[in-house]
């Protein structure tokens, strides 16, 4: 017998003994046409002797069998019609015998008992056995599956199972059951043998060929869950230590990987469920290169399904102990095998903690235990350079983070923080984008201190530089997406209750402060507005009821705040501090605490003088001065005063006269305020005034004098418009001769030729003019007020 | 129909974490045809955000904008109205109609939009229409108390634009509307 070769070569041989094959069928077939049962069989075997070939891999071997198979059935048919016409079986089985070769005997042998077994003239069980151990002639492991997977087929509808016509005595299922599992012992026996035939060169190939076989043996497995008189007992009992032991003590790695996943597709979950420790045992004692991970993935999967299906369940799994023994189980096939590498035993916590999470989500205990386990796994060694093995502890530790949408979850977690402790830098703070990521989508307030703190801890990797990081390498680009990622998430650090709020604003500063100064402009602003939200709830609630007990007072919150703010200028980031500091400055006057409002805005003005120097951003920062200065009444007359000479004075001192201009006009709004008892300074307001028009008319005089919406001539009409207010608002000061003349002046600048006037300029005027117009003719109040005016 | 949505003052990420989620599910791609933005967004997040919603997208200067390169105001021409962008914290006093009035005839627009005090207006006086769109995610302001979130979608057609304000009250959206109509231009004088 020469071994297999080439695949040309093997084409051959399978044409030729297709040919040999259908040749002898044919002559078969004209034996059983002419009723000769002895040369029928003699053409049969000669048929079945093209089976006997050991050149072919399993794959073409298959293609030969198929059609002998076909040819086997016919004959099948015409022996059980010899048995009807009085032929006895008996003496059929009999005959068959004397078939020369054993492997075309034993195929004839397997056709006939089918029929003595339908014929019920004995037991099927006796049958069944008779043929099984006959079987054991052949031990070439190709040939051997075939023929044993041939008689599992014709036998499958005849088993003595309960209910079954075959039935015979009482538990003759019993035998059924020994039968098939002889029968799957043996196979797999050859098949295993499979594995050692050859030089070691071919072990690829030997191993895809068995591959190609697998399911011949896995059928087996089907068969026995076919049964009916298998009960929970008996599988318990029986079934299933027998297959375990086979599995077991074959010690062959694709042999074991393949039926292990074939009892736990093949059985229902209800049998795994009762069987777990059973079933479990084995584990460890598989060949370490088996993927164990694999196996208890697809059980635990199939289990989360199961305890999904109906409320009744669930009970199931905590009495049997579910969790406990996978979990132990877990336990012991990493301790058997030290060699493993990390990121195969996080992958099976992982697994393991997706099974919890889906089946025992209440438990949080059970949860805290695998990551626990994980720990203890993790504790020794260095931190994980291997970026599978962290993808891994990522995907461990986002589970309960998308799970439980309520981060205060995953906070309770005692051994989550001392997972991600074994992370490196990096990966830390992708799992802290994870977190925040999870708490913004889900829209989670974190509601204490506490919380925050335990928080912060697990995020520290983003809010301040960690020992040994070296930041250049981080994008400018990520690290704002970061940053601003942490300033959102500062807004949701929320209580309703005042004391707690302030303990957690009290928590995130002292964070935020050690962030280092690229942070602090980033996480400053986010915490300065949500104490300014609270200072703003007390202020409204005071008004309803006086706590005289009540610790948390605005007062303290400013001093926060002012520390906070001071920090900026580490950075330096003057234009935000202040900006921060006009805020409270507001405030705080809202408040009635003149002196804290009067402290921010001398702050707000020493930031100006010192460190605002660009000159455009002056003006801005200016103008926000005046705005703020604008609207506060908490003043008395001497620090309003002082402020508000501050305030022109700096306006007049601006880079360029238009604005200066302005600005100063600007000013004449802090003399004049609309509510009841503010001020209305109309001597002050007109000073300004006139003011900026010295300024526009010097702005005027300049040589290489701006055009356009900087020119003189816009600045007048800009003036205009500033006496038109107040002269509506009733400033007695402010009289229609006075407007007239100043009305005369534009004219006269806008005509002059040298240099000709701006189109933006005309159309402010005449928009201006309209007004004027329109207000005469309003009738009433205003249409008096305006009768003077001469246009 | 030009659908101009006017918004502004999100303070985004400083004093709120993002837009309502029932803004965000009604500010859908494709509808708009232009967008006004008053100023403060803060981040360039925002800037491509609101981008993504119109590529027409026109943004003014807040005072806490990251990006300082936004224009102080703008003006452009939608159908038969000018329309006129400013954020607001240079008009002095902050949120005085008049004052306000007087910007709107220096840039010589019918419609100003501007924001700044987070209070939703609409405003109509003898030179046009005065709009602030309020703050879209209802952030903290000095000025005003109680901001509930707010923007403006305003419908031009021909002489007449229809003012939409959506407003985010105690977790519902509430819409409300005015009409203005514009007068024919009138004769420029001779």
């Amino acid at each position: 017998m020469l071994p297999a070769a080439g695949g040309e070569d093997e084409e051959k041989w399978l044409a030729e003994g297709i040919a040999g094959l259908q040749q002898n069928a044919f002559y078969m077939h004209r034996s059983l046409d002419s009723n000769n049962l002895r040369d029928a069989l003699k053409y049969s075997a000669q048929m079945l002797s093209e089976l006997r070939t050991s050149r072919l891999s399993p794959h073409k071997y298959y293609e030969l069998y198929m059609r002998a198979f076909d040819e086997l059935r016919k004959l099948e048919m015409f022996f059980k019609e010899e048995t009807m016409k009085g032929c006895s079986v008996i003496d059929l089985y009999e005959l068959v015998q004397h078939a020369g070769n054993i492997l075309p005997r034993l195929y004839l042998l397997c056709t006939v008992g089918s029929v003595y077994i339908k014929s019920k003239e004995a037991p099927a069980k006796d049958i069944l056995k008779d043929l099984v151990e006959m079987c054991r002639g052949i031990q070439h492991p190709v040939r051997g599956l075939f023929l044993r997977s041939y008689l599992s087929q014709i036998s499958k509808d005849k088993l003595p199972d309960i209910g079954s016509e075959y039935e015979g005595d009482s538990d003759s299922f019993i035998d059924a059951v020994e039968f098939v599992l002889q029968n799957f012992t043996e196979m797999n026996k050859l098949w295993v043998r499979m594995q050692h035939q050859g030089p070691a060169r071919e072990k690829e190939k030997r191993e895809k060929e068995r591959s190609e076989l697998r399911d011949l043996v896995g059928k087996n497995l089907h068969v026995l869950s076919q049964i009916d008189g298998i009960d929970l007992d008996m599988y318990k009992d029986t079934v299933l230590p027998r297959v375990l032991e086979q599995v077991v003590n074959c010690k062959d790695e694709i042999a074991q990987h393949y039926l292990m996943d074939c009892i736990i597709q093949v059985f229902p979950d209800e049998y795994h469920l009762q069987t777990l420790e059973i079933l479990l045992g084995a584990c460890p004692q598989l060949q370490p290169t088996v993927d164990i991970m694999i196996v208890l993935s697809q059980l635990m999967d199939r289990l989360s399904i199961y305890a999904a299906s109906s409320a009744e369940i669930l009970p199931e799994f905590l009495q049997v102990e579910a969790f406990a023994k996978l979990s132990n189980a877990i336990g012991k096939v990493i301790d058997f095998q030290p060699e493993m590498p990390i990121v195969s035993a996080i992958s099976l916590y992982v697994s393991l903690l997706t099974f919890t999470l889906r089946v025992h989500p209440d438990r949080l205990d059970f949860v805290d235990q695998v990551l626990g386990a994980c720990v203890k796994k993790l504790s020794g060694r260095p931190k994980i350079e291997d970026n599978k093995a962290t993808k891994q502890i990522v995907a461990l530790l986002s589970a309960p983070v998308e799970k439980y949408k309520d981060i205060d979850t995953a906070l309770k977690l005692s051994n989550f923080p001392r997972v991600m402790d074994h992370l490196d830098n990096a990966t830390k703070k992708v799992m802290a984008v994870v977190i925040i990521q999870s708490i913004m989508k889900n829209i989670t307030y974190i509601s204490t201190s506490d919380k925050v703190e335990a928080l912060f801890v697990l995020i520290q990797g983003l809010m301040k530089d960690m020992d040994g990081t070296q930041d250049e390498e981080l994008d400018e680009e990520d690290f704002k997406e970061e940053q601003n990622s942490v300033a959102r998430l500062i807004h949701m650090l929320y209580n309703d209750d005042p004391e707690q709020m302030l303990e957690i604003i009290r928590t995130v500063r002292d964070h935020i402060l050690i962030g280092g100064p690229k942070r602090l402009a980033f996480t400053v602003p986010p915490l300065i507005f949500s104490a300014l939200k609270l200072v703003r709830r007390l202020q409204v609630h005071e008004a309803d009821e006086i706590d005289e007990d009540a610790t948390t007072t605005p007062k303290k919150i400013f001093q926060i705040l002012s520390q906070t703010i001071e920090a900026l200028s580490s950075v330096p980031s003057s234009e935000l501090a202040l900006r921060l500091y006009l805020q409270c400055a507001e405030t705080a006057n809202d408040c009635d605490l003149e002196p804290v409002a009067y402290e921010f805005l001398t702050r707000a003005f020493i930031l100006y003088e010192e460190e605002v120097a660009d000159s455009k951003a002056q003006v801005t920062a200016i103008h926000l001065i005046i705005g703020t200065l604008q609207r506060m009444n908490a003043f008395g007359v001497e620090n309003r005063d002082t402020l508000t000479h501050k305030a022109t004075g700096y306006s007049a001192k601006l880079l360029k006269k238009p604005d200066q201009c302005r600005a100063v006009y600007a000013c004449s709004h802090l003399f004049w305020v609309e509510n009841q008892d503010g001020i209305k300074d109309g001597e002050r307001v007109l000073l300004c005034l006139k003011r900026a028009l010295r300024i526009a008319n010097a702005a005027q005089q300049m040589v290489n004098v701006t055009r356009g919406s900087s020119g003189p001539a816009t600045l007048y009409v800009e003036i205009l418009n500033k006496y038109l207010y107040y002269f509506e608002k009733g400033n007695p000061q402010i009289t229609s001769s006075a407007i007239e003349g100043l009305i005369e002046l534009i004219m006269t600048e806008m005509q002059s030729d040298n240099p000709p006037s701006d189109p933006s300029t005309d159309a402010f005027l005449s928009s201006t003019m309209r007004y004027i117009q329109f207000q005469k003719q309003k009738g009433g109040v205003m249409g008096e007020k305006y009768q003077p005016i001469k246009v | 129909m030009v659908l101009v949505l006017a918004l502004g003052d999100l303070h985004i990420p400083h004093r709120a974490p993002d837009l309502p989620a029932k803004f965000m599910s009604m500010l859908v791609p494709g509808k708009i045809h232009h967008i006004l933005c008053t100023g403060n967004l803060c981040i360039k997040e925002i800037y491509d955000y609101l981008k993504g919603l119109c590529p027409d997208l026109h943004v003014t200067r807040g005072e806490y904008d990251e990006d300082v390169h936004y224009p102080e105001t703008k003006t452009l021409t939608i159908g038969q109205f000018k329309l006129g962008l400013c954020h607001g914290h240079q008009v002095i006093p902050w949120g005085d109609l008049d004052s306000l009035a007087m910007l709107q005839r220096q840039l010589d627009v019918d419609i100003l939009v501007t924001g700044h005090t987070h209070q939703f207006k609409a405003y109509k006086h003898e030179g046009g229409v005065v709009i602030n769109p309020g703050s879209a995610t209802g952030a903290f302001s000095s000025i005003t108390y109680d901001v509930n979130p707010s923007f403006v979608l305003m419908d031009i057609d021909g002489l007449r634009v229809v003012v939409y304000v959506y407003e985010l009250v105690d977790g519902e959206v509430k819409v409300d509307k005015i009409d203005f109509k514009k007068t024919a231009a009138p004769q420029p004088a001779p």
